[in-house]
């Protein structure tokens, strides 16, 4: 499992998309924003939250389609699927090497991109705690919807229509952890709730991965 | 006609929009279902020949 | 004789064969009388005018909507369970309808809401839960026109169709939260059943029967095209081997 999970880590930097396109990719739709609504400081200001939080959403949605499809691909996923340890940890295992590589650079990066979008002070600790509880939910979902299409040609679209409606419990609740925080609110209550939904997630997703990769497997 | 009052119109459109979709659906599953049929009698005078 | 025999196909299709024509006529004959009834022999309501009507057509899309997409849930879980091939077409047929339930639903609410509300769209808990609802119902029939071999077909959607329903749920309680965040207070329920007097409610009631007959029907019908496509298929695939 620990040699998976390597494996994965060094594909993810040698194939050189891993680290650095999430993160480039996180940048342009911050940067892009300010100039379709303005770059006032009021108006940026109280949309930051949302925007932070939508644009980690979809810098996560870019790289789930290689999750499985290179291991399907060139047959390896077959040989894990009969290796000594279970499918279930292979796929938690493949989310944690995704969170690796775009959940954990995206909730470090995501203060300084507050800066661009006037995020008020308040606001950059439940930023970073609710990214950091959040982003781990985004990608297990994502494994699973990538196991889902995984035998599937042209799944990336398809990828992104199953997945996103998944997100929408982790966004609110996230979004509204910063929201909170930001206007000096109670922030646990949102942050507390999208933890109980991620410990969920990671707990039982793994399980209808490993059930989904089967079938596309057989 | 009843007399609808001043919200005649969107008290209509609702209605039509609606019996139109209904009848959409309707219409879809009738065509699809006569077209499986006869795909599938074609296919099994075919096969019993 | 156990329920369980109506999965041998066969079966089935006799079955239905019988069931079908009167579901459709009993759905024509209450769809009718409902509509009819509410549209032209009920008062207006003193408070929201003629547009009371609506209702006749948006509560029942709405229950359907939902319990549409529980019926697909339950018939993916016995196709999982228990592998008939029946069950899982059934979910497969009900999709469509039951989208065209929360298209209805969506429409005939923004259609209210305009002259109500004074607004097409409000980002009020219940209308958005159904705007999800819609996204769910798209993610699933893309799922199974996108794979081509019918039994994994089945099996993701079914997978797809579990883990959505929990999704589809928590979604449900985020919005709320979402939306009182928001706006507290502003009650935008149409959930007046319990002071709706008997005038709405008998009219009401027929149409309720008449959406489920006609879902029923519609089921039914779309599970047989389903089960006699994948008959067609099957003698293809053998005069291909042959």
């Amino acid at each position: 499992m620990r040699g998976l999970l390597i494996r994965d880590l060094r594909l993810a930097i040698r194939a050189g998309g891993g680290f650095g396109l999430a993160l480039a990719f996180f940048l342009i739709v911050v940067i892009l924003v300010p100039f379709g609504v303005g770059p006032s400081a009021n108006v940026l200001a109280p949309i930051a939250p949302g925007i932070l939080w939508l644009g980690a959403l979809l810098a996560c949605l870019l790289s789930l389609d290689r999750i499985f499809a290179t291991d399907f691909e060139d047959g390896s996923l077959e040989f894990l699927a009969t290796a000594p340890v279970p499918l279930e940890g292979v796929v938690a295992v493949k989310a944690l090497a995704h969170w690796l590589t775009t959940g954990l650079p995206l909730t470090l990066a995501a203060p300084v991109f507050g800066i661009f979008l006037n995020l008020p002070g308040g606001g950059y600790g439940w930023l970073v705690a609710s990214l950091a509880l959040g982003t781990p939910a985004l990608s297990m979902i994502g494994a699973f919807g990538a196991a889902l299409t995984v035998g599937l040609k042209r799944g990336g679209l398809l990828l992104s229509l199953l997945v996103l409606p998944l997100y929408i419990p982790t966004l609110i609740f996230g979004a509204d952890t910063v929201r909170r925080g930001v206007e000096g609110l109670d922030a646990g209550t949102p942050l507390i709730l999208m933890a109980g939904i991620t410990f969920g997630t990671l707990a039982l997703l793994p399980f209808a991965g490993a059930a989904a990769l089967r079938v596309n497997l057989r | 006609m009843p007399d609808l009052g001043r919200y005649a119109l969107e008290v209509s459109l609702a209605y039509g929009v609606s019996l139109l979709l209904l009848v959409g659906i309707v219409a879809v599953s009738v065509a699809q279902s006569r077209r499986t049929k006869r795909l599938l009698d074609e296919a099994e005078a075919r096969w019993k020949k | 004789m156990s329920f369980w025999e109506y999965a041998n196909p066969r079966r089935f299709m006799a079955f239905t064969d019988r069931v079908m024509g009167p579901a459709f006529v009993l759905a024509a004959v209450a769809l009718s009388v409902g509509l009819v009834w509410g549209f032209f022999f009920t008062p207006d309501d003193f408070r929201q005018g003629s547009t009371v009507k609506i209702i006749y057509l948006h509560v029942p899309s709405a229950f359907m909507a939902i319990n549409i997409w529980v019926m697909m849930l339950v018939t993916s879980l016995i196709w999982l369970i228990r592998r008939h091939h029946v069950s899982a077409l059934a979910a497969k047929a009900a999709a469509p309808v039951g989208v065209t339930m929360t298209l209805i639903a969506l429409m005939t609410g923004a259609i209210w809401g305009q002259p109500m509300w004074g607004t097409f769209w409000a980002w009020d808990p219940r209308l958005t839960s159904f705007l999800i609802l819609f996204l769910f119902y798209l993610g699933y029939m893309a799922l199974w026109s996108a794979i081509e071999d019918p039994d994994t077909a089945a099996d993701l959607t079914s997978v797809l169709c579990l883990v959505g329903s929990v999704f589809a749920f928590l979604s449900r309680y985020a919005v709320n939260f979402w939306n009182q965040g928001l706006h507290q207070g502003a009650s935008l329920s149409m959930d007046a059943e319990e002071n709706i007097s008997d005038v709405f409610w008998f009219p009401l009631l027929v149409c309720l029967a008449g959406f489920f007959f006609l879902f029923l029907a519609l089921v039914l019908l779309r599970t047989r095209t389903e089960i006699r496509k994948r008959r067609a298929h099957a003698i293809t695939l053998r005069e291909r081997a042959a």
